[in-house]
């Protein structure tokens, strides 16, 4: 049986203020429902995520470049817990190369965004990944086996 | 030890769902999948009660009477999609319209407001989760999974693979069976 969820939430994990921004403004303009959360470094995500009364997200995207924890560390200590097997986590990098999409899909990530270098690819970017993910969490097809590279 | 599993969840649901019912004293009659017809006496404090159990195990009972269509365009895609020989020579687009008794125009307007996809990205969607089940499972070949999908060719298939997931079939593969490998040592 399939869940119906009226409302998707976001999580945003980057050190630079004008990629909040401008993620921030893609995702105003989704037709669905949603709710995003900010974070400014990968220490600030983490701390928030392991507060017991944290609501799951449905898809989290996390810089790979943040001082502090990484987002390489993020992926792995949030895969090491079994409280988030269900959220999906979106890899943000400006590498192509397929070594490395392949070995952060085998950490566990499952979305992997090559950082499109103007705005207008970024929007449809994010549009396009927020809502592949949207049919994995209403569909109930299998979030181990979500892959998406883009 | 590793084990893997094989496992139908609609039989999960529905046993799920059975004693579930039992235990709250609920008189039902299971229908279609993914609907249940129950006693009108049932109160409204033992249905918030049986929902609160349900969600435990990912269940929502659904409202919404679009909803309600949604999830029954879904679940007869995804019919098609795993039982093709049941189906011989016959459009899904006239099988669904058929099935639910709506013209397809309709269906795919409501279908498109509410998922935010189209029905023919849907079944795309549900065609390669399933090419997807039967890559890891390695029984078939591609060129088989092909035809069990009703793909022209297997070339078909791989680019379409490729469209949904980024990823070729052979990439996919190794990165499953690596995942797996890692899991299987923490």
């Amino acid at each position: 049986m399939i869940t119906h969820q009226d409302s998707m939430h976001i999580l945003l994990a980057d050190d630079d203020e004008d990629d909040r921004t401008f993620f921030s403004e893609a995702i105003q303009e989704l037709k669905m429902n949603n709710k995003l959360t900010l974070f400014k470094d990968g220490n600030d995500l983490m701390d928030y995520l392991v507060l017991p009364e944290t609501k799951l997200p449905h898809v989290l995207f996390l810089d790979l470049n943040m001082p502090g924890k990484t987002g390489i560390d993020c992926l792995k200590e949030i895969r090491a817990n079994a409280r988030f097997k269900d959220v999906s986590i979106a890899i943000y990098s400006t590498s192509s190369s397929e070594k490395d999409i392949e070995d952060t899909f085998i950490e566990g990530a499952n979305i992997y965004i090559k950082k499109p270098n103007d705005f207008s690819k970024l929007k449809k970017v994010i549009k396009e990944v927020v809502n592949m993910n949207w049919q994995f969490h209403t569909s109930g097809l299998n979030i181990e086996t979500f892959f998406f590279s883009i | 030890m590793k084990l893997n599993f094989n496992y139908d969840g609609n039989i999960a649901c529905k046993a799920l769902l059975q004693e579930h019912l039992e235990k709250f004293d609920i008189k039902y009659q299971l229908l279609d999948l993914g609907q249940i017809e129950i006693d009108d006496a049932v109160t409204e404090d033992v249905l918030s009660e049986l929902q609160i159990q349900l969600a435990k195990y990912g269940i929502q009972i659904i409202n919404h009477p679009k909803g309600q269509l949604i999830q029954k365009i879904k679940d007869a895609i995804i019919e098609i999609v795993y039982h093709k020989d049941k189906f011989p020579n016959i459009t899904i687009s006239q099988y669904l319209s058929d099935k639910l008794n709506f013209r397809y125009g309709y269906i795919t307007n409501v279908f498109s407001e509410y998922t935010f996809t189209s029905i023919e990205n849907f079944i795309i969607i549900q065609k390669i989760e399933r090419a997807k089940k039967l890559i890891i499972e390695e029984k078939l070949t591609l060129t088989e999974i092909s035809h069990e999908l009703n793909y022209s060719s297997v070339a078909y298939l791989s680019t379409q693979f490729k469209k949904v997931t980024g990823l070729t079939p052979s990439m996919f593969k190794r990165i499953v069976s690596k995942k797996r490998e890692l899991s299987n040592i923490d």
